[in-house]
């Protein structure tokens, strides 16, 4: 278990704080209501609370404001990871963060800053990432809130959380409530792992946006953006102005914007600005206060009911709530039923259509892209053999010959592969490969000679 | 050909403002303009009970730089203050409320002004309304006197101010946005998914031409050529060639399929790909774009209403009446004149652009003619046409609210409409009404602590059958638990809600509510209702 240590100077006498500061969370703590279970005990949810530990995930935009609103629904013992640094433009909506903790762990500034305004609740920051820490660690939590705005993370702890489960420990199931935010709308969800539709099975809900052609960026560019995307995959490539590339370094966008701006010029397309240019290299999603605080205290409010009991939460039946504020106010609150071919929670293989024609490698790649994998560096079993690892370097480099080889050649049509990705957690998620079209078994070394009409663009 | 047009001012190279810097995120959303209007509003909140929603409110407001905001509240910092109010703390205990809430908010964001009132115990909160101050926005939060509730709306409706009331309690909430006036607004932002607008049907001669000179030939191109083509350029052709064969352009659902499976036919499958991108646009364009819009109702309800005489001579309805009269000579809105991105060269796809574009500004001089022909229109800016042509399919009134609607009766109506509807509901795999915690929550307005039977009998006065409707007895149940108590979670997230209305009010963007929404904290679920 970890030690929270203590700072120097703090005093730790806990004065008990007077009953009468929670007169409004014991309204419904101590009196049922007419949708609340008919054997409640406001005893037993009082000590269940008092001994809870949550872990809440992101201390951004989301995660302050869950802090705030789980501190202030009774709970004590909280725990908040985050690896971030707070930055000028988180300053608009994260509210535990004034201009001179610019520069510090948002982990430590949120939870002192929390800690310091409700008393009586204890939070331990983390400043790293989720990754850094080993099932033991997420055992010794009741229930993850997650504010974040990466799918990768989400989908790391959604796998960790669902491997987590042993039916023989009903303590092993945490609760998993994630919520996340775009400009006026946004999304709040609850799963119960391996009960109810994870974040896995729901991943198409979320596909990532287009990629476009490299052609189109390297020869018809016809948007700015396109400009754009081509200083910052082509240009800066080949001309490598300074050694790495910050996104947060003005004089890197600067430059980036410069050759956009140039570009966009030479075909006549307009609307290259500093902050469109800032905008697709961060892939920057608008963000507000008043969106976070909505999304965050949905999760809170989940979060609470699952606690105490006092009323009926999301779960087994609606677990995820839509909510968008562009056109009036629309929430659509509905039940995400579980796949039995999710990769992650379920126990079937989930059918792939694949073209075998396509060299491995060019498998791997399409796997980054499809919106029911979205696997960016997957390594591939299939049932007799190891077909590519990306780690260690020794097998990367022993099965590296099978990139250029057709998929055809190394697996049979309706055979189960297993692919893992390391930053998705400890899961192997299960496709089996059905081929789309027949096998032309062409050796390697004639490729392209075929066909003799050029290649595409 | 149309003239090649380039940006004639070519943006300034200089990095963001500090302020640009700070409010980045939220400017993708609004915009400088937005912006602006925030910065010059002052926001009364008249604050009571637990005193909780509307605190939450105005740090979504202080966070976006809301230029001003003042807190009218008379009550001292309890106990319980600290176990739901996250802007007081213990050095807070026995002051006045607003003057601490004022200082813990107004810390988040330096630009902001914070006020508070009282000032002292002479001043009473009623003397905030003797005209010396002015308000952008007020907002007041339940419970509250009649008296005072009857003086904040008059002042409202007598200023042309709108007023929010709020009101929160255990896991239930709504509030109600009374607008003084009609609200009617330009810059809706709608789906870019929606605004495509491509006239296929009734394509202009230099569009005609274009198009046609890109698709002459078709089969002799070469294979890059004929790959590259913007579907725009072959719908039109397929289009020209349907009517030929037909007489007429494929109008019902079963001839668009056809001439989808037409147009798919056309693609050359000798390619590396065995097939063109530039096809595979095309046939998923055609139910979309291959038909008329027709005028949307939105859009009917601003012609057919007709302004007062205060309203007549505002910038959007002597608009609005020019773009009526562009639509009645030629059965279409002026041509919003954006083209979605498409498989072309990029000299093509610039050409094409241009082509919508002076389309789009030919039809905005013709309105602004017609504005500039208005005895009051000679001051109205170009560019406020211009915007108002563009977003013309999607501009939005909101009729405002007389407390009149409000009646007794009305609620009567509407209540019986809402539990009619309950009754299909589970055939129609819908939701239930919130109504019945709009009922049981507004019945505690005026006495929190109400117990479930007072709240009943409170709501029997305008619905007699209150006491045997279950979801009725449940919802002033579940009220009546509360004891008039916030519940931190759900104010935070009314909180949210309202101040995202705010905004949009405030900026004249996106669409506010009409002009009651219901949050139920148990179900996860809102409702707009317009009472």
């Amino acid at each position: 278990m970890s030690q929270p240590v203590m700072v120097s100077g703090t005093i730790s006498a806990q004065v008990p704080l007077p009953e009468e500061r929670w007169t409004y969370l014991n309204n419904v703590l101590q009196h049922p209501g007419p949708f609340t279970e008919p054997d409640y005990d406001a005893n037993e949810v009082a000590d269940r609370m008092s001994k809870m530990k949550l872990l809440v995930i992101g201390a951004g935009g989301l995660g302050c404001e869950i802090l705030k609103n789980l501190a202030l629904s009774g709970f004590k013992d909280i725990h908040v990871i985050d690896m971030d640094t707070i930055d000028v433009s988180n300053l608009n909506r994260q509210f535990l963060f004034r201009h001179s903790d610019v520069g510090k762990s948002k982990a430590e500034v949120a939870a002192r800053f929390v800690e310091k305004r409700v008393k009586g609740v204890k939070i331990t920051p983390h400043n790293c990432k989720i990754q850094d820490f080993d099932d033991d660690f997420y055992m010794q939590f009741q229930m993850v809130v997650c504010g974040l705005d990466s799918i990768e993370a989400r989908r790391w702890i959604n796998s960790t959380l669902v491997n987590l489960v042993d039916e023989e420990n009903p303590e092993s199931l945490k609760p998993l409530i994630d919520g996340g935010t775009e400009g006026f709308k946004g999304q709040s969800r609850v799963v119960f792992p391996t009960m109810t539709s994870c974040i896995e099975c729901q991943l198409d809900m979320h596909a990532p946006r287009a990629a476009v052609p490299l052609c189109t960026l390297a020869t018809i560019p016809r948007q700015p953006e396109h400009c754009i995307e081509w200083a910052h995959i082509i240009a800066w490539e080949q001309e490598k102005p300074f050694p790495k590339l910050d996104n947060d370094d003005p004089e890197h966008i600067t430059w980036l914007y410069k050759k956009a701006l140039t570009r966009a010029g030479e075909f006549n397309i307009t609307g290259v600005t500093y902050s469109l240019t800032q905008g697709v290299v961060k892939n920057i999603i608008p963000a507000i206060a008043s969106t976070n605080a909505i999304i965050a205290a949905s999760c809170c409010n989940e979060a609470f009911k699952i606690a105490t009991s006092t009323n009926p939460s999301l779960g087994l039946e609606e677990n995820y709530m839509m909510y968008s504020g562009n056109d009036s106010i629309y929430t659509y609150t509905f039940k995400h039923e579980k796949k039995a071919d999710c990769p992650v929670c379920g126990n079937l293989a989930r059918d792939l259509d694949v073209d075998p024609n396509l060299t491995l490698d060019e498998f791997i790649q399409s796997l980054a892209v499809r919106p029911e994998a979205q696997l960016k560096k997957p390594s591939i079993r299939s049932e007799a053999k190891t077909l590519y690892m990306q780690s260690p370097e020794s097998l990367r480099l022993k099965t590296a010959a099978n990139l250029e080889k057709k998929l055809g050649g190394l697996v049979v049509d309706g055979e189960e592969v297993g692919v893992s990705d390391p930053s998705l957690g400890a899961v192997d998620f299960k496709y089996k490969l059905k081929f789309s079209k027949s096998f032309a078994a062409t050796p390697v070394a004639t490729r392209g000679s075929t066909t003799g009409n050029g290649t595409a663009a | 050909m149309t003239e090649v047009i380039t940006d004639p001012t070519p943006p300034i190279l200089h990095g963001p403002s500090d302020k640009e810097k700070k409010y980045d995120r939220q400017l993708r959303l609004w915009a400088a303009s937005g912006q602006q209007a925030l910065e010059d509003a002052h926001i009364l909140l008249i604050n009571s009970g637990s005193g909780t929603v509307g605190v939450e409110t105005l740090k979504n407001l202080v966070l976006p730089g809301i230029g001003k905001f003042t807190i009218a509240d008379e009550n001292t910092v309890g106990q319980a203050d600290l176990g739901v109010n996250f802007f007081l703390d213990e050095d807070c205990l026995g002051k006045l409320r607003s003057e601490c809430c004022v200082r813990l908010l107004q810390e988040l964001n330096p630009d902001v002004q914070g006020n508070w009132f009282p000032k002292n115990k002479n001043e009473t909160i009623e003397q905030l309304f003797d005209g010396t101050m002015q308000f952008t926005m007020i907002l007041y939060t339940a419970p509250i006197t009649r008296a005072r509730m009857e003086l904040v709306l008059k002042y409202g409706q007598q200023r042309n101010v709108p007023v929010i009331s709020i009101h929160s309690a255990g896991f239930y909430s709504y509030f109600h946005i009374n607008l003084p006036g009609n609200f009617p607004i330009v810059d809706t932002h709608p789906d870019s998914t929606a605004t495509t607008d491509l006239r296929l049907l009734t394509p202009w001669k230099e569009l005609s031409h274009f198009a046609a000179s890109l698709t002459d030939n078709i089969q002799s191109l070469s294979a890059h050529e004929h790959g590259h083509i913007p579907y725009v350029a072959l719908l039109l052709h397929y289009l020209a060639k349907w009517k030929e064969e037909h007489g007429t352009l494929p109008s019902t659902y079963k001839e668009k399929t056809a001439f989808r499976s037409r147009v798919a036919s056309g693609a050359r499958t000798d390619t590396p790909e065995g097939g063109e991108e530039n096809f595979d646009e095309a046939v998923a364009a055609v139910l979309k774009t291959i038909s008329s819009p027709g005028l949307p109702s939105s859009v009917r309800e601003v012609f057919d209403y007709t302004p007062n005489k205060m309203e007549s001579t505002a910038s959007f309805w002597i608009i609005a009446d020019a773009i009526k009269q562009f639509y009645n000579k030629h059965n279409t809105l002026p041509l919003p004149g954006s083209v979605p991105d498409m498989k072309a060269q990029s000299t093509v796809y610039v050409q094409l652009q241009n082509i919508y574009k002076a389309k789009a500004r030919q039809d905005a001089a013709e309105v602004l003619k017609t504005v500039r022909s208005h005895p009051r229109g000679k001051d109205i800016n170009s560019a406020e046409v211009e915007s108002f042509c563009k977003n013309a399919a999607f501009i939005k009134l909101i009729r405002g609210s007389k407390s009149s609607e409000a009646s007794p009766t009305n609620i009567k109506v509407l209540a019986e409409r809402e539990f009619e509807n309950d009754a299909n509901a589970p055939m129609m795999a819908m939701p239930l009404s919130l109504f019945p915690i709009y009922l049981s929550l507004s019945a505690t307005t005026f006495y929190p602590t109400s117990d479930a039977s007072d709240i009943i009998g409170t709501i029997k006065n305008v619905f007699p059958d209150a006491a045997s409707t279950p979801r009725v007895v449940e919802a002033a149940e579940e009220v009546a638990r509360a004891n008039g108590g916030e519940l931190h979670n759900i104010s935070a997230l009314t909180g949210g809600m309202v101040a995202q209305e705010v905004i949009k009010i405030i900026t004249k963007q996106y669409i506010p509510i009409d002009n009651t929404c219901i949050f139920d904290g148990i179900t996860s679920r809102t409702q707009v209702l317009r009472i």
